[in-house]
């Protein structure tokens, strides 16, 4: 493709591009797309792409085979969808490469035993237009529910995540199609850059990296801060355990990542950009170099972008592996070569920041979000969401959850809505206890405070953060003593140690909630535990630090009752710590198929097959496979 | 990561300037390339980039993906994000250290393996998940263990499996 690619010089030249993008977007002949986003990897998609161009080169049909990003449906990974011009996209879930030769052969019929839904057309924020796939009057295919019909799809407005699952990600043409770079264009040409910093102050964007502050704002303070060269940074160091629409976005779009920061470069007099992303997303580095590549070719990146005069270059720099280094001054110094230790604010990046020039430093999303600003105006996007906090957000939503899936949703969406109606509720049989938002900084929002609705402020009154946006539900199987222990580990591995309370305040955390979940912990404890966390916060330098007591004290907070079941009777309700649980087998019921005794952990299934076992305790390792393996429910609990 | 064609340091060493800025990726392609950093390669890469020794040695200590020892021929990262954490990944790992036989995190007696956990592989919604060298195993269960990690020792990989950061 990168070949074709002509030197996008002016409007004309780019709109060209757009409509060479069109005949591989929209082709006129049967398009075949697989999404190959990692989640779709590793549930088999590779696989899935490989038997679909083998039967497509033996039989030598004449249908377009392309990769696209995630469209967020991740449970039903992988994702293969069918386009027949004129009619509507099919889309197939957990498809299996013997699936494949059937559904093809089935062309231009849809195999409806096998589909999951279909797509009657697609939605442009950047233009506001839709594209009807089948002309309005198409056919409908028996038995499925259109995406706009689905509760999963049909609350969500798509920003941000507007091309994940509709173009190919390797492509600038089938960006371009979707008018891609024309806001980039628009800012050039028909904007001053003071005027880009004011749209952005208006449309009320907010940091989309956590702590959500006024991107207008930090815009404004980079531009009005002296000092040259002026430097523009992504913050692609996607931390945050259970969250992933950065790499999301990154694999699926990120031509919109790189367009909204050559728009803010140009706004704030930066010539100059960093994504600093993780190193544990190879594909999604493999994809923004790909993208950065082909932009370059196409002049969109470099000297004199679109005839304007204006110059802009791009550089990736890959994460070592340190969650410290999503704070921004750590990011900095990461990118500079030496140790992610953050350092104190003032002064801030805005005056000193990459090798102590002014620098900007916004997350994925916000810069994806951009480019839709600058194309639709501050008016159209303020008019989106709540009071504070304006346009749409994306959500990883997962846990113990039906749909679990990435979702974007406009802001003030109730939690409710997002877990029981977005994402099918927790499994039959199970209720919900919690949805822990905002990573190892947020907190524990339980199930009476669902009708809460998602923006930065509610969260912030309910003891959580918006964070960067990950959703995990949790169920009675889950014990929040164990949640909090989880979070304190990774919080005091990840703290840099560079202050002694972050350092020393979430080990002596964790050692606590460790005694309590072991059954050990007395209520005095409790209190201890509240005056650390209280220190900790107070008196730790970053938004690690300050934040790390979140998971305790939410979990103290909304669930106290857990904490004195595990001091008071030794027992863990949710039966998950170790110390308080023992693993029988119930004599009755157990038929000796013998399915867990190969499984077990410690040797600790005794008995004869056919006939009856049982776990001797001493032996026992608490690991839980017989539980898992144990067809017929005669493993329990107590 | 392993195993790639070992480029010599040398030819590595010319893709960068001296700027400090590349001290990071000239330890990451070491990395790569040796699956752990050799302590005389540490001592050119601080002559390289005139960045004293103790600096280069807290760079390499502080970021998790940087190893002083040699490791496992094939790593195994468990990931042990929340989402991870809730469906059984701690169990996943417990699996995999009795599996491979190492105490703990870390290299193998065989050194077939190394066991590592990572934050959070971005795959939330198909966990627990684990990453063996470039593929991604999603939705394990204990009993799945023994079966995937065989396929590595018999040195066969994934059916189909392709290197995850092809793009």
């Amino acid at each position: 493709m990168v070949e074709r690619l002509h030197h996008i010089t002016d409007l004309e030249e780019l709109e060209r591009v757009a409509i060479h993008g069109r005949t591989s977007l929209y082709p006129e002949r049967i398009k075949i797309l697989v999404g190959t986003a990692t989640c779709g990897r590793a549930a088999g998609a590779d696989e899935v792409l490989e038997k679909v161009r083998d039967v497509v080169e033996t039989k030598k049909l004449p249908y377009l085979v392309a990769e696209t990003g995630c469209i967020g449906w991740c449970s039903q990974e992988p994702l293969l969808d069918i386009w027949v011009p004129g009619r509507p996209r099919v889309t197939y879930g957990r498809v299996k490469p013997k699936q494949v030769p059937d559904i093809l052969a089935a062309l231009p019929e849809a195999k409806t035993d096998l589909a999951l839904a279909i797509m009657t057309g697609d939605d442009n924020p950047v233009t506001g237009r839709h594209a009807d796939y089948c002309n309005g009057h198409g056919p409908k295919v028996d038995g499925l529910r259109s995406y706009a019909e689905l509760p999963l799809f049909r609350r969500q407005l798509r920003i941000v995540m507007r091309n994940c699952g509709i173009i190919d990600p390797a492509s600038l043409e089938e960006y371009a199609a979707r008018a891609g770079y024309h806001a980039l264009w628009k800012a050039l040409w028909q904007m001053k850059p003071e005027d880009l910093v004011r749209e952005v102050t208006d449309s009320g964007l907010r940091g989309r990296g956590g702590a959500g502050f006024p991107t207008g704002r930090k815009w404004q303070a980079v531009r009005d801060a002296k000092g040259d060269p002026k430097y523009v940074i992504c913050n692609a160091d996607e931390g945050d355990p259970g969250a992933y629409m950065d790499r999301g976005v990154l694999e699926g779009d990120p031509h919109s990542v790189i367009e909204g920061m050559i728009i803010g470069g140009y706004a704030l007099g930066a010539h100059e950009g960093v994504i600093y992303v993780r190193e544990e997303y190879p594909l999604a580095v493999a994809r923004v170099n790909a993208a950065i590549e082909q932009a370059a070719r196409a002049d969109l990146l470099g000297d004199d972008i679109l005839g304007s005069g204006f110059s802009f270059h791009i550089s990736v720099s890959k994460g070592a592996g340190a969650f410290v280094c999503g704070e921004e001054t750590a990011l900095i110094a990461s990118i500079e070569g030496r140790v992610g230790e953050p350092r104190p604010r003032p002064p801030y990046p805005a005056e000193k920041g990459l090798w102590g020039k002014p620098t900007c430093i916004n997350n994925v999303e916000t810069w994806a979000t951009v480019p839709v600003i600058v194309a639709r105006g501050s008016e159209w996007f303020a008019s989106i969401g709540t009071a504070k906090s304006k346009g749409t957000k994306v959500f990883s939503l997962v846990g113990s959850v039906a749909n679990t899936a990435l979702i974007e949703v406009p802001m003030g969406t109730t939690l409710h809505d997002v877990v029981e109606e977005i994402g099918g509720g927790v499994p039959a049989g199970h209720q919900v206890k919690a949805v822990q938002t905002g990573g190892p900084s947020g907190g524990c929002i339980p199930a009476e405070m669902l009708d809460l609705p998602v923006d930065y402020e509610s969260l912030n009154a309910a003891g959580s953060i918006m964070g960067s946006g990950g959703m995990i539900v949790m169920d009675d199987h889950t014990c929040m003593v164990d949640i909090a222990k989880y979070f304190l580990d990774f919080l005091q591995d990840e703290s840099c140690g560079k202050c002694f309370s972050c350092r020393v305040g979430t080990q002596r955390m964790k050692e606590i909630v460790t005694k309590i979940s072991e059954g050990r912990g007395t209520e005095q404890d409790l209190d201890l535990l509240e005056d650390v966390a209280w220190m900790t916060a107070e008196t730790s330098l970053c938004g690690l630090g300050t934040s790390a007591p979140n998971p305790v004290l939410s979990t103290l907070r909304y669930f106290r009752d857990e904490y004195l079941a595990h001091i008071r009777d030794h027992k863990c309700p949710a039966k998950v710590c170790k110390e308080l649980i023992t693993y029988t087998i119930d004599q009755v019921i157990c038929n000796g198929c013998g399915a867990c005794v190969p499984l077990c952990n410690g040797n600790a299934i005794v008995g004869e097959k056919k006939k009856v076992y049982h776990i001797e305790a001493a032996k026992c390792t608490k690991c839980g496979a017989c539980l898992e393996t144990c067809n017929f429910a005669a493993v329990l609990v107590s | 990561m392993l195993n790639v064609e070992s480029a010599t340091l040398d030819e590595t060493l010319e893709q960068y300037d001296e700027r400090r800025a590349n001290l990071i990726p000239i330890l990451q392609d070491i990395q790569a390339n040796y699956s752990y950093l050799p302590e005389d390669l540490l001592r050119r890469v601080s002559r390289k980039l005139h960045v004293p020794l103790p600096d280069v040695y807290q760079v390499a200590t502080f970021y998790r993906c940087f190893s002083l020892k040699p490791r496992g021929k094939h790593v195994v990262q468990v990931c042990l994000g929340t989402a991870c954490h809730v469906r059984g990944g701690p169990k996943i790992l417990d699996r995999v250290e009795t599996e491979t036989g190492t105490v703990g995190l870390g290299t193998s007696p065989d050194m077939e393996f190394v066991v590592e956990t990572v934050r959070c592989l971005g795959c939330c919604g198909l966990a627990p998940v684990m990453k063996v060298d470039r593929d991604v195993y999603a939705t394990l269960e204990q009993g799945k263990v023994k079966t995937v990690l065989n396929r590595y020792r018999r040195g066969k990989k994934k059916s189909g499996g392709k290197d995850a950061d092809r793009g």
